[in-house]
């Protein structure tokens, strides 16, 4: 639990500089569709922040030797892939944007969204992992 | 420039936290949110550590003006719709599925797995769709609204 706090921290400290600095807010999925449709400088300043990110991930594989592998096969991990795409950008946040952001804001449409969207993902794990009992990790 | 090296940092940043708390792994995200099975409360903690760090410094320590302050800034509206409320299901759906959210699929690339990209490539395929949809669903009915 420990572990999880310092890194919640350093995420919470990322989004305060990123706040501070430059003026935006962290959420990952508005930084991602904005790479991919912005061009010029509000193009490469959301690719840095993703390099950062994938940077991180790189340093995590080498030092620890851990692939945080998916635990599903490669058909049902697209269905889900652009099932978070197209609904973060329908609801306009993420985990991040809508989760660490937008609580911290106090923002109420972020609260529905969060609710909304945690219990949309335990529902579906219940329904997957104890109904179906697909992909339970032996 | 000096924005690009700010992201690059804070996207470092971001992403030791989520390695260091374990949230790049998708099986630390399914078990949060697996209630009825072998149930983590971790990602609560990381959620709870991050708001705590983020509130406070908006609270507390951020500029009412940040420097270059340019990109969307959301205006904490308070209009909740049907856009907002539906994405964010379709969201919990694949999250639930996956395991991977936006943060955590970016860093997963850095493993080299090759589910990682072909859920990254599917994501950014349902943001082009999603974006491409005008989502003012509670506004479309209203002639006022649309610009003459």
């Amino acid at each position: 639990m420990l572990s999880a706090l310092i890194g919640g921290a350093l995420i919470g400290a990322s989004a305060s500089l990123y706040w501070t600095f430059n003026g935006r807010i962290a959420g990952i999925s508005g930084i991602l569709s904005g790479a991919l449709l912005n061009d010029g400088q509000e193009r490469w300043v959301r690719l840095m922040f993703l390099l950062g990110l994938f940077a991180a991930g790189v340093g995590f594989a080498l030092f620890t030797n851990r692939v945080p592998a998916p635990t599903l096969p490669l058909l049902p991990l697209a269905l889900a892939g652009l099932l978070v795409g197209f609904g973060t950008r329908m609801s306009g946040g993420c985990t991040s944007g809508h989760g660490v952001c937008g609580l911290s804001r106090l923002s109420v449409r972020s609260l529905v969204a969060v609710l909304t969207f945690m219990v949309a993902a335990a529902l579906t794990v219940f329904a997957v992992r104890h109904m179906l009992k697909l992909w339970v990790p032996s | 420039m000096k924005a690009r090296l700010i992201a690059l940092g804070c996207g470092l940043l971001f992403g030791v936290g989520l390695c260091v708390s374990g949230m790049s792994d998708p099986r630390n995200i399914i078990a949060f949110l697996d209630v009825s099975g072998t149930w983590s409360p971790n990602l609560a903690g990381v959620m709870f550590g991050a708001i705590a760090v983020h509130a406070s410094w908006l609270r507390f320590r951020a500029p009412r003006n940040p420097v270059n302050a340019q990109g969307s800034v959301p205006a904490n509206g308070k209009r909740i719709d049907s856009a907002l409320v539906g994405g964010a299901a379709l969201f919990g759906v694949g999250w639930g599925l996956a395991g991977y959210c936006p943060g955590p699929a970016i860093v997963a690339l850095g493993s080299g797995a090759l589910g990682a990209f072909v859920f990254v490539a599917a994501m950014a395929v349902g943001m082009l769709l999603s974006e491409g949809t005008k989502w003012t669903i509670e506004r479309s009915g209203k002639p006022s609204a649309i610009p003459r």
